[in-house]
């Protein structure tokens, strides 16, 4: 696993994507704090506009410019109309900066009819992130599944669709960046459940299919802890035949019959979610990197909880 | 209107709502939550359950569904037209429906081809919007258009007549509140100033592009040929905005008629209740009725037990000692220590996990008087059976 893992984070945009709620801004941030304190700046932005990034790193909300929230780790949001504004006035030089405001409010309403032109501008501004080398590594904090191909296809797309134009030309080079395994790759954040293991099958196959983008690597999130070993399993039965338990209760002196119901649970619940892990990596190529978070019982959220998700990144990477 | 407050009548004082009651009152219910919580599963549940208690021809209108799920209800795959489930799934769990249960799933792509071939003003332009190489791609990305073609789908099959009950489980949008605005939307897009410009004649269009500095811009940066393209497809869709309008308005007055309520899923989680609260406000707002709250997927209420949490936290700690008094007959004491050890440590994790669910429900600012809550089943649910078994923990 090592070899992959140092593949990872030598990349210089990861897209994190997967289904809603399995973690990916989790993800995201763990990885960049990990990059971060591994020596590279690094950017981490959010594309989806609901702001829950700066709680993982307990900074102020972010915004368009990137922000300094822990050493050489720079966190920002995605911001279209921004984008456009960023673009107009570095790439076309128009003479319009003041009044580029306006503007762009009304070019939404282009954006939001032609196809791709949103997708471009959020793609196009953290391509040529990479491309000006401002960081080391940019982790993206993506839009879920059912988005992220669109996203990832828009620079093609657009290349099929406008024949001439300021966008075509600009496309070009994105696509390089996208489709060179050794600077983009796809993370798909999943969980051992059975719709997102699901998903993250037919994700995977999309991404090979419908993009150029390499899938660098699936991380399961919320991974169980196994209670037991096989042999131990068995002691955990006998010690639940109800005489047994009757002695332990005296011992312990209190009921202890819901403390070995809830062993109880955790083990089903494990064993469901080792039967869709199992689907997951049958279901997905053989050679393709696979991380293991495990489930957070304490806190889950603010510096402490992103430090443990990193180390965790940094453990399964072979650091 | 605001969910109405119980008012005790006479010789039932103590029965409070149930989910029973509410639909045997209703018409539709809107399954609606943050992605994941459960909105399929409770839906085709609370479906099930109507058709085997109260009777009638009840339809579960779903989105995506697990492929599971449509085996659960014994079906080989759902389409746009409605599926007869056949009873021997019921029998297969040994029971025996009063009713008749129903499913469909929504067909997005299908739905719009038939919407504009319903609005189409002529043949002609019908097909040449059908072929427009926009038009997949447009209608794909806009207005929300999964969200508006579920609520059209819906209003539909309930004006139609055909079924006593509707339960539908909403798309999982990123937004829950996605498609309430939907129809609004609708109408609004054929209203705004983005239409009327890209269907502006095209000579007109140029001279407005040349005398400001916007269109200038689109301009360089689209190129005047794709415009030219987006122009002439809406140009096609105008066509058919009467039609359209009134449709939309339709449907929003069939969201907000009495005989249609919400249910609202969520986990415990922090990210589905914030969910589940905004939801609940912009119903409010909205004045749409808010039905029932289910919470899905709790955790056992044993594992919040404070009197518990001595007894693992001494497994845990005098693992050893205690291993020595129970391990004759099990195993090696220090094999009994060490799963005494995980047990107690296991139990001391979960708890952490229920007692931050308590504080979520108890933080949840406004729930309506019927609040329903489905432990968590260790195994997936995948047959009707266990749909029914899930339905009547909180059926009644
Ligand atoms: N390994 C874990 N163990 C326990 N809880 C976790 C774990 N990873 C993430 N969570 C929690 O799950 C919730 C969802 O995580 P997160 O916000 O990262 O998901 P997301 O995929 O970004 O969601 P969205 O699709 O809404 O953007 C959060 O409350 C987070 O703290
Ligand atoms: N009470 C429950 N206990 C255990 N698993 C559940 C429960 N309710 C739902 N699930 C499972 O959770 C997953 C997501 O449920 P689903 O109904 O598809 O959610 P949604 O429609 O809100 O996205 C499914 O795999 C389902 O079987
Ligand atoms: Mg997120
Ligand atoms: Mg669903």
């Amino acid at each position: 696993m090592a070899i992959e893992a140092i593949d990872l984070l030598n990349r210089r945009l990861l897209f994190v994507t997967g289904k809603g709620g399995v973690g990916k801004t989790t993800v995201a941030a763990g990885l960049g704090l990990l990059a971060a304190e591994r020596g590279l700046r690094t950017l981490v932005c959010e594309v989806d506009a609901k702001g829950g990034l700066a709680d993982f790193f307990e900074a102020p909300t972010t915004d368009f410019t990137p922000r300094e929230v822990q050493p050489r780790l720079f966190a920002m949001s995605m911001d279209t109309e921004e984008s456009l504004k960023e673009y107009l006035s570095l790439q076309l030089k128009i003479p319009l900066i003041a009044r580029v405001g306006p503007l762009a409010r009304t070019f939404d309403f282009i954006a939001t009819a032609a196809p791709g032109v949103k997708e471009i501008l959020t793609v196009g501004k953290l391509c040529w992130e990479v491309r000006e080398r401002h960081y080391d590594l940019v982790v993206v904090d993506a839009v879920a599944s059912g988005h992220i191909v669109g996203q990832l296809a828009a620079p093609q797309g657009i290349n099929e669709l406008v024949q001439v134009g300021l966008v075509r030309n600009q496309t070009g080079w994105m696509i390089d960046i996208l489709r060179d395994p050794t600077q983009t790759g796809v993370v798909i954040v999943s969980a051992p459940e059975e719709m997102p293991v699901n998903e993250t099958i037919e994700l995977a196959a999309r991404i090979d299919a419908e993009t150029d983008v390499d899938l660098a690597a699936v991380v399961v999130n919320r991974v169980l802890p196994e209670l037991f070993s096989r042999a131990e399993e068995e002691v955990f039965e006998r010690l639940r035949e109800p005489d047994r338990v009757a002695t332990l209760s005296r011992v312990v002196d209190g009921d202890v019959g819901p403390v070995l119901d809830g062993a109880e649970l955790a083990v089903t619940l494990r064993r469901t979610r080792a039967g869709h892990l199992t689907t997951l990596r049958e279901r997905l190529p053989d050679d393709l990197a696979m991380l293991y978070l495990p489930y957070q019982f304490a806190r889950t959220q603010g510096m402490r909880a992103t430090r443990r998700i990193a180390e965790s990144l940094g453990e399964e990477l072979g650091f | 209107m605001a969910a109405p407050t119980r008012t005790p009548v006479e010789g039932d004082e103590d029965r409070a709502r149930t989910l029973e009651q509410l639909l045997a009152a209703k018409e539709i219910a809107i399954s609606c939550g943050a992605g994941g919580v459960g909105k399929t599963t409770a839906a085709a549940a609370l479906g099930a359950m109507a058709a085997t208690h109260l009777g009638g021809k009840v339809l579960v209108l779903t989105v995506d569904p697990a492929r599971r799920l449509a085996n659960a209800l014994g079906l080989e795959q759902f389409g746009n037209t409605e599926i007869r489930v056949p009873d021997a799934a019921f029998a297969a769990s040994g029971v025996e429906p009063r009713g008749e249960l129903w499913a469909a799933m929504l067909d997005t792509k299908r739905s719009w081809d038939d919407l504009v071939r319903r609005h189409a003003p002529d043949p002609r332009t019908r097909d040449a919007i059908l072929r427009n190489s926009l038009y997949e791609n447009i209608t794909g990305r806009f207005v929300q258009s999964h969200d508006y073609i579920a609520m059209e789908r819906l209003y539909e099959i309930h004006t139609s007549g055909a079924y006593d009950l509707i339960v539908v489980d909403t798309p999982p949008t990123r937004n829950a509140i996605d498609f309430l605005e939907a129809p609004e939307r609708m109408s609004e897009f054929f209203s705004s100033r983005l239409l009327r410009w890209l269907t502006a004649p095209s000579k007109s269009r140029v001279l407005s592009m040349a005398s400001k500095p916007f269109y200038r811009v689109a301009d360089t940066i689209l190129g005047s040929q794709f415009l030219g393209d987006i122009a002439e497809f809406f140009s096609l869709f105008q066509t058919m905005a009467p039609g359209f309008v009134q449709r939309a308005d339709a449907v929003a007055r069939t969201l907000s008629d009495r005989r249609t309520t919400f249910l609202v899923v969520s986990t415990l989680e922090s990210a589905p209740v914030r969910e589940a609260e905004f939801f609940i406000a912009e119903l409010d707002a909205r004045g749409l009725h808010l039905g029932a709250v289910v919470l899905n997927k709790v955790l056992p209420a044993y594992l919040r037990r404070t009197a518990t949490t001595g007894v693992a936290r001494r497994l845990c700690a005098d693992a050893d000692t205690i291993a020595v008094k129970v391990a004759d007959g099990v195993a090696p004491p220090d094999q009994v220590a060490r799963v005494l050890h995980e047990v107690g440590e296991s139990f001391l994790n979960y708890q952490v996990v229920a007692k931050r669910e308590s504080e979520q429900r108890a933080e949840m600012a406004r729930t309506p008087d019927l609040v329903a809550t489905v432990p968590y089943f260790d195994a997936d649910i995948h047959d009707l059976g266990g749909l029914l078994r899930l339905g009547e923990q909180i059926w009644r």
